[in-house]
């Protein structure tokens, strides 16, 4: 644990204090920071950042909030489906979503842009993705079926009785809802602003591929510009990886400090409550349109505009008079494409050891912590739950310093790709593996104890059958979020650990739309088929767990 | 059968305090008896069950199963709880959920380093059930169990390895009161088929009573008084054990000096003075509570107010509960609970006579009273 978290953060500490290149011999010095943050610029940068993911956060969170509110709490129409649906997004990596974005709402090639034009004749397209603006809508977009998911969580868990009881004291909706449950979803809220903040403030794909071409840089594109300098100054990108750490290390302290201080008082307790539904009369056709317009700019849209692409043998705006145009032409391409193949070979072997060594490791690290009363738990926790803090890109700046100046061969290799992502998902692991190894009655275990079985032998036969929903949830969700890992992949990968979301950015990078769109599509079904083998495989091997106690 | 010698168990709360769960505690459970430690949450009577079984180690003192030293703080010796050979029933069940019936009760035997045969565990798992009459339940998934079979189950698998000593931790509590009832007798009828020397922990007096050779009450990390059911109902020593068992009214009061008769002595009270037997330990002039149970309290409307121990009162609350009638009588300032005959036609605000019998009063000293009661006998006892 200590390796893979802690040493690359000190190798980066090391790096961002080295004078003149990788492998010079020079002294220690303040050089790097000087350059990077002594730069007027770096301050817009510094700027950017937090107005980008300050947005990002309150975009995201007032979208994610209300739809949870109208989901959970009134009777608007087609919730329960609803609910299923937010969570498509999720499995759309990021840089999918930025880049059909792209193509709905760039001023040259955008269809929305286009359309709107044709239809109300503007001189010059409405929208331009690449400001500030657009930055704030595409990663805000993404985020809010998180928050949603969040959010829903909380009002579920509320007993409806506090409301009821305030209904029953004569308070209207309105102020039952001012007054009472978003005071009681507080902490929920805060805690969900603090995780959008920090995603906002470590997503790489939007400003690589949006905020680039606007020419608003934040924390992150800025590093990876400094690697793709000739030669890559790999001290200055230590120096700014420096500084977005430290930022999101304070956003992650407050975070875990604002998560201990809610747990005292509890006024969202664990049990199901059959909350209190309110009825909009016809107001509610209102809010159900509102949901299914939210679900098409969410998932519809983007989705069709890839699709569309896919189809179109050279770029051209979707109309009905060419459809006959349409082929496969592209899916052939890159198809043929030896690098496709390699790619996804690559993403497949690396996201499925990652997601296997993540789950087995923190089951045995969650063990540990939860159920041993041995002094080094607290530290052993907090190491563990240390890369959360790391942002994809500083930790594929930490792991080159690391990789570059040690000796160990794997630099360029399918395994340091591994190895990043290992430790970039450790934390969810441990996460998951500890909930539930928290709800595994101590007795379970004692029980094993006193009919004779010894440690190791309870923890085969009885600790892991019962982690087993956990471990397999917590396995296809790493298998999701490394399958589509960019920002640290792009610093660590060669042309033969390729992988496919670095091919989709290089790709795009040379302008293949088309072929992009295709491999797009592609992804995004390999992603459904392997989600779904897994839930299934989950379901079959999977236990009902209905411990009474 | 077990020993327990001057355990001391010490939990470090979170913010460095300390908690002294068990302070001192010795007792000793001969083989083949019901012993039960009673006492209400946070005594220390499930830490004492958890020591004994190995799940948790001691500051001080020693433990021996049969004539082995199972645990020894100074010795800085313990078994590990798996090679203890005894069975626990835990207040959960702890029944594991990934399992079958049969699997949850064969795993002691699977996990056993003396190696069964397939076909001797499914003989002995199916004895162990029938003897909890769960027999033909075996394929089932253990979670499908309902709450009185879950027990039992839990039972069965505690029992398969045929165990010199049993410990059951509330095993009855998180079940309604019916069947509650119910398997209170079976599990004693059980106790006695098998001779198994039993440890029980329970917070219900009604279960300790019924089931017990002997019962030992606990408070505060210490056992404050221990014997037989009838001795510990009859003869409290403390005002806890007074209070914790059933209901009771304390009067307060001081022994009357040098005043006898028929061994009896005086004590004056505020209602007046009540002559009974007040152990010899207790000098004359001392501080004292008379404890009598509300059932023991006689009445009758004729006021003689000249007769011994009889007092005269008013009826002010009266609750028909089928069995009896619960009523509170105010003497002096004193509101006396009193269960009577339930065909008594009373009216509140009537007078009455109140006799409380000498036999029936339990003289105890006044100093060092730990403060207890439970809700319902809160309203009875104004002391």
């Amino acid at each position: 644990m200590l390796y893979l978290a802690a040493v690359p953060l000190g190798m980066l500490a090391w790096g961002s204090l080295k004078t003149g290149s990788l492998l010079d011999t020079g002294g220690l010095t303040l050089n790097n920071f000087k350059l990077a943050y002594g730069d007027p610029r770096s301050y817009s940068l510094l700027v950017n950042s937090l107005i980008y993911a300050g947005g990002t956060c309150l975009f995201s969170l007032v979208i994610g909030t209300s739809l949870a509110f109208l989901v959970e709490r009134t009777n608007t129409p087609f919730r329960s489906l609803f609910t299923a649906l937010a969570l498509i997004p999720l499995i759309i990596p990021g840089i999918l979503y930025t880049i059909s974005w792209i193509l709905l709402l760039s001023p040259r090639i955008g269809f929305l842009n286009r359309i709107l034009v044709n239809l109300f004749n503007l001189q010059s397209p409405p929208f331009n993705i690449f400001s500030m603006g657009g930055m704030i809508w595409v990663e805000g977009l993404h985020l809010s079926p998180l928050v949603f998911v969040l959010m829903v969580v909380s009002f579920r868990s509320m007993d409806p009785a506090l409301e009821e009881a305030a209904l029953t004291s004569g308070a209207s909706y309105a102020s039952i809802f001012r007054r009472i449950t978003l005071r009681l979803a507080a902490p929920a809220l805060a805690s969900s602003m603090l995780i959008m903040f920090i995603r906002g403030l470590e997503s790489f794909e939007v400003p690589a591929l949006i905020g680039m071409r606007g020419d608003i840089r934040v924390f992150t594109s800025r590093i990876w510009l400094a690697l793709r300098e000739f030669p890559p100054n790999y001290g200055m990108a230590a120096a700014f990886s420096v500084g977005l750490l430290l930022i999101s290390l304070a956003g992650i302290l407050l975070y875990t400090r604002l998560i201990s201080r809610n747990r005292q008082f509890a006024t969202v307790t664990g049990k199901g409550f059959r909350p209190h539904i309110i009825d909009l009369g016809n107001w509610r056709f209102l809010t159900g349109t509102i949901l299914i317009i939210y679900f098409l700019f969410l998932v519809g849209l983007p989705f069709l505009i890839l699709i569309w692409t896919s189809l179109n043998p050279i770029y051209s705006f979707p109309s009905i008079d060419k459809l006959t145009l349409l082929s496969l032409d592209n899916y052939r391409f890159v198809l043929n494409m030896h690098r496709t193949r390699t790619a996804f070979s690559n993403s497949l072997i690396s996201s499925v050891g990652s997601a296997a060594v993540v789950m087995l490791l923190t089951a045995i690290i969650a063990w540990v912590t939860v159920k041993s009363r041995s002094k080094g738990k607290a530290a052993v926790d907090a190491i563990t739950f240390l890369p959360i803090t790391i942002p994809g890109i500083v930790l594929g700046v930490s792991l080159i310093w690391v990789y570059l100046v040690l000796p160990i061969p794997i630099y360029g290799t399918i395994w340091i790709l591994l190895l990043s992502y290992i430790t970039r998902y450790m934390p969810y692991g441990i996460r998951i593996n500890s909930a539930s190894m928290v709800q595994i009655h101590n007795e379970l275990e004692e029980a094993a104890s006193i009919s004779g079985s010894s440690r190791l032998q309870t923890f085969w036969r009885i600790t892991i059958p019962l982690l087993k929903p956990g471990l397999i949830g917590g396995f296809i969700y790493i298998v999701i979020v490394s399958f589509r890992e960019l920002s640290s992949s792009i610093l660590l990968y060669s042309s033969k650990s390729i992988v496919v979301s670095i091919l989709i950015f290089d790709m795009w990078d040379g302008g293949q739309f088309g072929e992009v769109a295709a491999l797009s599509v592609m992804m995004i079904l390999f992603l459904v088929i392997l989600v779904s083998a897994a839930t299934r495989a989950g379901t079959l091997f999977g236990i009902r767990v209905e411990n009474k106690s | 059968m077990i020993n327990v010698d001057s355990l001391v168990k010490i939990f470090r709360g979170s913010h460095g305090d300390q908690v002294h769960a068990l302070d001192g505690v010795s007792f000793s459970v001969p083989e083949g008896q019901f012993f039960t430690l009673l006492g209400p949450s946070g005594c220390g009577k499930t830490t004492l069950l958890r020591l004994i079984a190995g799940l948790e180690n001691p500051q001080a003192g020693e433990i021996y199963i049969g004539r082995t030293l199972v645990c020894s703080a100074d010795k800085k010796l313990s078994i590990p709880a798996n090679e203890r050979n005894i069975g626990m029933v835990f207040q959960s069940y702890a029944i594991w959920p990934h399992m079958s019936v049969f699997e949850n009760v064969a795993f002691p035997l699977k996990v056993s380093k003396q190696r069964y045969g397939r076909n001797e565990i499914r003989r002995r798992v199916d004895n162990a059930l029938t003897t909890v009459r769960l027999d033909g339940f075996q394929d089932r998934p253990a979670p499908l169990l309902s709450g009185g079979q879950q027990q039992r189950l839990a039972l069965a698998r505690a029992l398969v390895r045929e165990p010199k000593i049993l410990l059951l931790d509330e095993p009855l509590s998180n079940l309604d009161a019916k069947l509650r009832e119910q398997l209170r007798i079976e599990l004693r009828q059980l106790q006695r088929q098998l001779g198994i020397t039993t440890i029980y922990v329970t917070h219900d007096q009604a279960e300790a009573l019924a089931m017990s050779n002997t019962v030992a009450v606990m408070s505060q990390g210490k056992i404050v008084q221990q014997g037989a059911p009838r001795e510990i109902y009859e003869q409290p020593l403390t005002q806890f054990t007074a209070d914790f068992i059933g209901s009771t009214n304390f009067l307060p009061g001081k022994v009357i000096t040098g005043f006898r008769s028929n061994g009896d002595r005086s004590v004056q009270t505020e209602q007046g003075i009540i002559s009974c037997q007040v152990p010899d330990e207790i000098e004359d002039g001392e501080q004292v509570l008379i404890s009598i149970r509300p059932q023991h309290i006689l009445t009758s409307r004729e006021v003689n107010p000249a007769a011994v121990n009889h007092f005269t009162g008013i009826l002010r609350e009266d609750a028909y509960l089928g069995e009896y009638l619960d009523c509170q009588v105010e003497v002096g300032t004193t509101l006396i609970r009193v269960f009577m005959p339930p065909h008594l036609n009373i009216q509140r605000g009537e007078m009455l006579s109140i006799h409380l019998p000498g036999s029936f009063c339990t003289v105890i000293p006044h100093n060092n009273h730990q403060e207890y009661s439970h809700p319902a006998s809160k309203i009875g006892s104004l002391t």
